[in-house]
Order: C-alpha cells, then structure tokens, then sequence
C-alpha cells in the first residue's frame, strides 16, 4: 500500500477531520479576535477595575497550559452542571479564553506605537472615551501588529488539534481513526502535517495582503 | 447688557510637577475676536490653548466657554469640546482615514449626521481650504501644508463656536507657512473666534485684534497688534521682540 494510498483510502477520515479543524479554527479565531480586542480595551481603559480584571485574565489564562484550560472544559465544567454544552462548544470556549489573552497583550502592544495626538484630536473633535478607541485607535493598533497577530492564529490552528482529547471529530484524531482502520500510521500523520501546512497557507496570504494595503495608509 | 465672552479664563492655575506653567491666568476672548498668543518657548502659550479644551485640566480656577463652566471628563465634556475646533502643530489627521473620511468622522460618529451630508459638507470644507482634489489620499500621502489645511476643514466641519490654534505653522516648511495662514486668515475675516499660539509675527500683524504676550506662565502683556509692536511696555516683550525681529 503506498502513501498516496493512505490519503485515498481514508479520505473520508481526512475530509471530517479538517473540516472539524476548519470549524474550530473559524469560530475561536473570530472569538479571540473579539475577546481579546475588549480585553485590550479594559488594559488601557481609565477605569482601574476594568484595567484590574484584564491584567489578572491575561495573566492567569496567559500563564496555564492549554491543555489545563481544554481539561477544565472538558472534564471539570461538566460537573459544575451550570449550562449544558456540546463538546464542540466547549473546545471553541476553551481555545478562545486562552488565545484572547495572547490577542490582548499584542493590540495592547499596538495601543502602544499609535501617537498620543491621535486620541488627542479624536477627544478635540468631541468623540468620548469608547469613541476614541473603536474609530482610532484600536484600528490603527490592529494594523501595526498584523504579524504577530497572524502568528497567533497560526498557533491557534494548531492548538485546534488539543480538542480530540474532547472527542470532537478534527484533524488531530485522525491517526486514532487510522491505527483502527490498521493502516500506516506514520505514512497517515505525514498527510495529517501536510494538511496543516496547506491550511496555513491562505493565513499567510491574508497577512501579506492586509500588510499590504494598510502600509499606505501610514 | 453685554455680551459673554466666547472663552473665559479666571484665576487659573498649573503646575507640572514643580513646574508652575500656568499662573493665575485671566482672560477673555470676545465673540468674533481673533486673539494671537505669542511668547518664548516654554511660556506656557500652548498649555493654555489646551486647557481651554481640557486636553489639559487645570489645578485651579474657571474656565468657560460660551458662557458655560468646563465640565469634568465624560459625555458632557465630550458635547463641549465638539463646538470647539482646534488645530495642532502636528496636524494629527487619523493615519487610517482618507482625507475625505479625516473630514466626515466626526459629524458622522458625533453629530450623527446622515453620510450624504457629511460627504457633502466635508467637500465644501475641502474645496474651501483647497485640496478638494485630493480627498481620496491618505495622510501621510499629502505635504504638511496640506495636511494642515485639511486638519482645519476637519475641525471646521464641527461648525465650531471657536476654534483654538496650537502653533499650526511650526512643523510646517518655509514655504507652506503662508498657504496655512492665508485660510486662517480667511476665517478671521468671516469672523470666526480664534485663538491662536503662534510665532508667526506677520500673522499677528495683519489678522489679530489682540495680541496676547505670555512669559513665564504669566500674562505680560495684552494689547492691540499695533500697541504691542511698535511700543511694548514690559522689559520682557521688548527683549523678546528684540530676538524676533532683528534677523
């Protein structure tokens, strides 16, 4: 049986299996990208709780193994018995509290390089405090960290594969699925890596292109 | 009856730090008067262009504008800064916007004007201080004159009761001095409420009603153009007219 084989054979395995990582990918990529932009927000915020719950959220979730946040959802919130969640909910809530704390320090990084005149003529103009940070400051801060925010990403669709310890179908478990089917692991996880590498490939474009077009703008 | 003053300041005081910048500060700018803040480095001239915004709150005393006390930080500070135009030497357009959408931001997000007359308006503000032709170009794509001018059309498109100038023309190249002034100067003729910290002695001369000669965080002097100029009455105004206009 050669390599190609192992892709052909189990293409179905393959096909569910990314697609589950796409799934997750998208929905926690677009969930960091949020929570972590309303974290930063709070870090810069004049209101000292606000600016106290964002450093003590960066600072724990920052500081804890994924795969201790990814357990805590999978096997102790259950037992809290608040909400009832599928597993596919969960690794999504799970990946997208770690990723956000990442998500914060970076557009707070970004808080950072925009010049103090900016805020200055915004206030000047009669904008208030949330004004001033969602019309000018925040975009511009995203702009100046496009690639450390697409490193971010790139890590998170990786983490995506921590969720098959969730039983949720994704491109990690897919060499489980494989060994039971008995056929060449190894050959398997060489198309697993492949596929991965195919997925990045469209982040590193979109980063390019926003790098691109917000250049001129500065 | 008389009328209230457009900026009123009484007794105001600041410090930064050791610094005393600002002391016991009394002034008033009538409605329609272009007043010109001129002084050395360091003076104070643009601290007190900016705390008649709040950019910078003051450690003491009144400022009101209108008629109506500063209010602390908020939403009510923000609804008063909106009828206050002002201009910086570092023009601070949003590097993200086009020119044109620099203009629209604000009546957009603040005054909740609808986008068509925005668009409409802030063309108007642009054709006026003359870079209409270049309202699709980002910022940092247009010389300093230019981005001045359109900081002015910006802070005009507020219909501002007053507009505060914070040294407009001190980051700008020889030659793009004059195309700044001759718009300030057409808005001083239209009889808008200026205040204007500047070096630009010419300025002064022609547009001013007032001239206001600021040292030390005190006002020196506060006199008519011609006054000031030709016959100073403080050591200090002197001396310092003496650097200005000797070279």
């Amino acid at each position: 049986m050669g390599p190609v084989n192992v892709l052909l054979d189990n293409i179905d395995l393959y096909a569910r299996g990314f697609l589950g990582t796409i799934e997750l990918f998208v929905v926690s990529a677009i969930g960091s990208l949020i929570l972590g932009a309303i974290l930063a927000a709070m870090r810069v915020s004049p209101v000292p709780i606000l600016r106290a719950f964002g450093t003590v959220y960066v600072n724990i979730l920052r500081n804890t193994p994924l795969t201790l946040v990814i357990f805590f959802f999978a096997f102790a919130y259950p037992r809290l018995e608040i909400y009832d969640l599928s597993y596919f909910t969960r690794a999504c809530i799970g990946l997208i509290l770690y990723t956000a704390a990442f998500v914060c320090e970076v557009i707070r990084s970004g808080v950072n390089t925009v010049p103090v005149g900016q805020a200055e003529a915004s206030r000047a103009l009669g904008f208030t405090f949330n004004q001033t940070l969602s019309q000018v400051v925040l975009p511009q801060a995203v702009r100046n960290v496009v690639p450390p925010l697409a490193n971010i990403q790139i890590a998170l669709l990786k983490n995506t594969t921590i969720a098959a310890g969730f039983s949720v179908t994704e491109a990690g478990g897919i060499y489980q699925a494989l060994s039971e089917r008995g056929a060449n692991v190894f050959v398997g996880l060489l198309w697993v890596a492949v596929g991965f590498l195919i997925l990045v490939v469209p982040l590193t474009l979109l980063q390019r292109n926003l790098d691109r077009r917000w250049s001129t703008a500065r | 009856m008389t009328d209230t003053p457009m900026i009123r300041m009484a007794a105001v005081d600041k410090h930064f730090g050791e610094l005393h910048v600002l002391k016991d500060i009394n002034l008033e700018v009538e409605r329609g008067q272009v007043v010109v803040v001129l002084g050395p480095s360091g003076s104070g001239k643009s601290t007190l262009c900016r705390t008649i915004n709040r950019l910078e709150p003051v450690d003491s005393g009144t400022i009101e504008l209108d008629g109506r006390a500063l209010p602390a930080e908020g939403k009510a500070l923000a609804g008063l800064r909106a009828d206050v135009g002002m201009v910086f030497q570092s023009f601070n357009l949003f590097a993200h916007k086009t020119v044109l959408e620099n203009v629209m931001l604000a009546p957009l997000k603040v005054r909740k004007q609808d986008k068509a007359a925005a668009e409409k308006n802030a063309v108007r503000l642009l054709e006026r201080v003359g870079i209409a032709n270049q309202k699709d170009k980002y910022p940092a794509q247009l010389s300093g004159g230019q981005q001045q001018r359109v900081a002015i059309a910006r802070a005009l498109a507020m219909d501002p009761k007053v507009m505060l100038f914070d040294e407009p023309t001190s980051a700008l190249d020889p030659e793009m001095v004059q195309e700044v002034l001759d718009v300030m100067t057409g808005l001083a003729k239209d009889g808008m409420t200026m205040l204007v910290v500047t070096h630009e002695m010419g300025f002064a001369r022609r547009a001013a009603h007032r001239v206001v000669f600021m040292a030390d965080g005190e006002i020196v002097e506060d006199s008519t153009p011609d006054d000031f100029f030709t016959n100073p009455s403080s050591d200090r105004a002197k001396d310092f007219l003496g650097k200005i206009l000797t070279h």
